[in-house]
């Protein structure tokens, strides 16, 4: 027994190892900007460019942009699949599980094949419609976690008969995905949103080909040409992400209540 | 009057009919139970009735409107699930007051009928609670509190005592009658207990394999059952088989002996086989008065069941159970010895022969 035991910690260390090394080794190289002493000083620089601030900005717009389209599209679809047409679940799945198996350089290509200015729906023509297609992109790319987690969410209430007492109470279909339906998957939602968000903060390739001013290029442009800046923005958007799953974590606690699901 | 008419009913699902030619009448006010055993088409009947399927053929009409066709959102009819089916993320108040929001009524209208119905259930307080804060046999009174808000002109429950314990289910079941009365709403109730039906309905439909068997009051339904369904899924029941000695005088032999029927064979040959059923409560040990049947058999089992001592008496073929009360100053009957049984004319039902068949 005490030898299994020595076992599972050794795996436990290494598992640490492999994730915190990394981590701490480049946290640690980040502070080393000024010789002889550690410093926030590459922090300070990369909190000072203007790119930085304007890239996540940026970023961070496209993402909610993202999350409103994303749930807008899943939410109802999950819900029509649950409730109506339970033997297309599989196939819905397969579909929302495709942006994991195409790489988003063959999904680029393809939107500039298409949309390309010559085209009959030039999206790329312009940079607001850019943008668009840029966020239809990211919607895409966050399907497989935007639809698995409402899934579960909906798993979780007993969908049918909620939407038949609302029914039978007088509620129109607006009135159940919205006053009903919606709030008894917020945490599922909101989990959905976060993973999202983080996704979306962190994306090069899609932004990049399209050539806007997103914080994945920044990210890349930075670390192609300075030494110790592209260490901290890692450490940064690393915290970004953290904060991310923290609240999911809060939020999931702290619908214990109301919103925690059927009983 | 009728006020609710449901008329030849057809369901068919992909591969199996769930409902068959229901034909049902209902009056104002009434309390009608569907009563079968599980899987026999109360639900889907019941769900047709709210609009959440739709039937294959026939018409549902509320008072004198044709309704077949529309949306359950359009119906005025309150449901009440098995499964209490609040909403989670409402409180009790949100939850009662549902309807009425969705109706766009007044805030002081809906504050004040949902005091109304926190009153009714007797549970004026709970109001700022949230389902998961309930038991739940309150969260039935929430969930009939929420159907009855909207003043639907007809109510629709799917058993809805079925998920609590044996205790409530009976003090809920005397409050959600007492409710309809005072309301004189027109209910339809749909269970698989019979107690449940007897004890509550103005009629009973019972139903199985998709088909309405019998309809009547539930004195009806359990004193003359028409079928050997009813009478053995209404009440404990001992059937006899025998054949038909004159069908004029009602005269069967069972294992031999005579047995005298009220009705019932009308159609009936000498010689055809017959069933009769006979409920435990109706047979006495000893003689009978002058007109009454009387069978001899031996004692094959004495079980003290309380109040209530059931005696089981075998003859060649057949066996019957006999209950009779509890008496200290009276010796119980001994395993094996031989005893005369005897029971009334009337209470000898003759069975139609199984629906299936
Ligand atoms: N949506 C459905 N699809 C296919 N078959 C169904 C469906 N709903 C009910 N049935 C079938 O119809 C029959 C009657 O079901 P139901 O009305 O639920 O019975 P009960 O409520 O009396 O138990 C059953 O055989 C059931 O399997
Ligand atoms: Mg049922």
């Amino acid at each position: 027994m005490n030898r299994g035991r020595l076992g599972s910690w050794i795996i436990i260390l290494l598992g640490v190892m492999y994730f915190f090394v990394p981590l701490l080794s480049t946290f640690e190289f980040s502070l080393r900007y000024l010789r002889g002493v550690y410093s926030f000083e590459a922090y300070r620089i990369v909190l000072a460019d203007p790119r930085f601030g304007a890239t996540v900005t940026y970023s961070a717009l496209l993402a909610f942009a993202t999350i409103l389209v994303g749930i807008f599209l899943v939410v109802p679809t999950a819900y029509w699949v649950q409730l109506r047409l339970p033997g297309l679940r599989p196939v819905v799945e397969f579909i929302t599980l495709l942006p994991l198996v195409i790489p988003a350089i063959v999904l680029v290509f393809g939107y500039l094949r298409i949309y390309n200015s010559s085209s009959i729906l030039p999206l790329t023509g312009a940079e607001r419609t850019t943008d668009l297609l840029l966020i239809f992109s990211y919607v895409t790319l966050a399907l497989p976690y935007m639809y698995r987690a409402v899934d579960n969410g909906l798993r979780a209430i007993d969908v049918r008969t909620l939407t038949e007492a609302a029914q039978s109470l007088g509620a129109g279909w607006p009135t159940i995905l919205l006053g009903v339906i919606l709030p008894n998957v917020r945490v599922a939602v909101l989990s959905g949103a976060f993973l999202t968000f983080a996704i979306v903060i962190g994306e090069f390739t899609m932004a990049s080909l399209l050539n806007r001013p997103a914080f994945g290029p920044y990210l890349q442009n930075i670390g192609a040409n300075r030494a110790y800046e592209p260490a901290a923005l890692a450490i940064i958007s690393f915290a970004i992400t953290w904060a991310c799953m923290g609240l999911i974590q809060v939020f999931g606690r702290g619908a214990q209540g109301p919103a925690a699901g059927a009983h | 009057m009728t006020f609710l008419e449901i008329e030849n009913l057809q369901k068919r699902f992909a591969h199996t009919t769930a409902v068959e030619h229901v034909q049902l009448e209902v009056s104002r006010g009434e309390f009608v139970s569907f009563l079968g055993p599980s899987g026999c088409g109360k639900t889907t009947t019941l769900r047709i009735i709210a609009g959440f399927e739709s039937p294959s053929s026939g018409a549902i009409r509320l008072d004198g409107v044709d309704i077949t066709h529309r949306p359950p959102n359009r119906r005025n009819v309150g449901m009440v699930f098995q499964s209490y089916a609040l909403f989670p993320n409402m409180t009790v108040a949100e939850n009662v007051g549902f309807g009425l929001k969705v109706a766009k009524k007044p805030a002081a209208v809906i504050r004040h009928t949902v005091e109304e119905m926190l009153n009714l259930i007797k549970l004026p307080t709970l109001g700022s609670r949230y389902p998961y804060q309930l038991s739940g046999g309150q969260q039935q009174r929430v969930a009939l509190a929420r159907a009855l808000a909207i003043q639907p002109q007809v109510l629709l429950l799917d058993e809805p005592l079925s998920a609590l314990d044996a205790k409530i289910r009976v003090s809920l079941r005397n409050e959600i009658r007492s409710i309809q009365r005072e309301l004189g709403i027109t209910t339809i109730y749909v269970t698989h207990d019979q107690e449940e039906a007897l004890s509550l309905s103005d009629r009973i439909v019972v139903m199985s394999e998709g088909r309405v068997e019998q309809i009547g009051t539930p004195f009806e339904i359990y004193n003359f059952p028409r079928t050997s369904f009813v009478a053995s899924f209404v009440g404990t029941l001992n059937i006899l088989r025998g054949q038909v000695a004159d069908p004029a005088r009602g005269k069967i032999l069972v294992d031999g002996q005579e047995v005298m029927a009220s009705r019932g064979l009308e159609h009936a040959r000498v010689g055809d086989g017959c069933s009769i059923a006979l409920r435990p409560e109706v047979v006495s040990i000893g003689e009978a008065a002058e007109d009454g049947n009387r069978m001899q058999g031996t004692v094959e089992d004495v079980n003290f069941l309380g109040s209530i001592v059931r005696i089981r008496i075998r003859f060649k073929d057949n066996a019957i159970s006999l209950d009779t009360f509890n008496n200290p100053r009276l010796s119980l009957p001994q395993r094996g010895q031989a005893l005369t049984v005897s029971f009334p004319r009337e209470a000898v039902l003759a069975l139609e022969a199984p629906s299936s068949t």
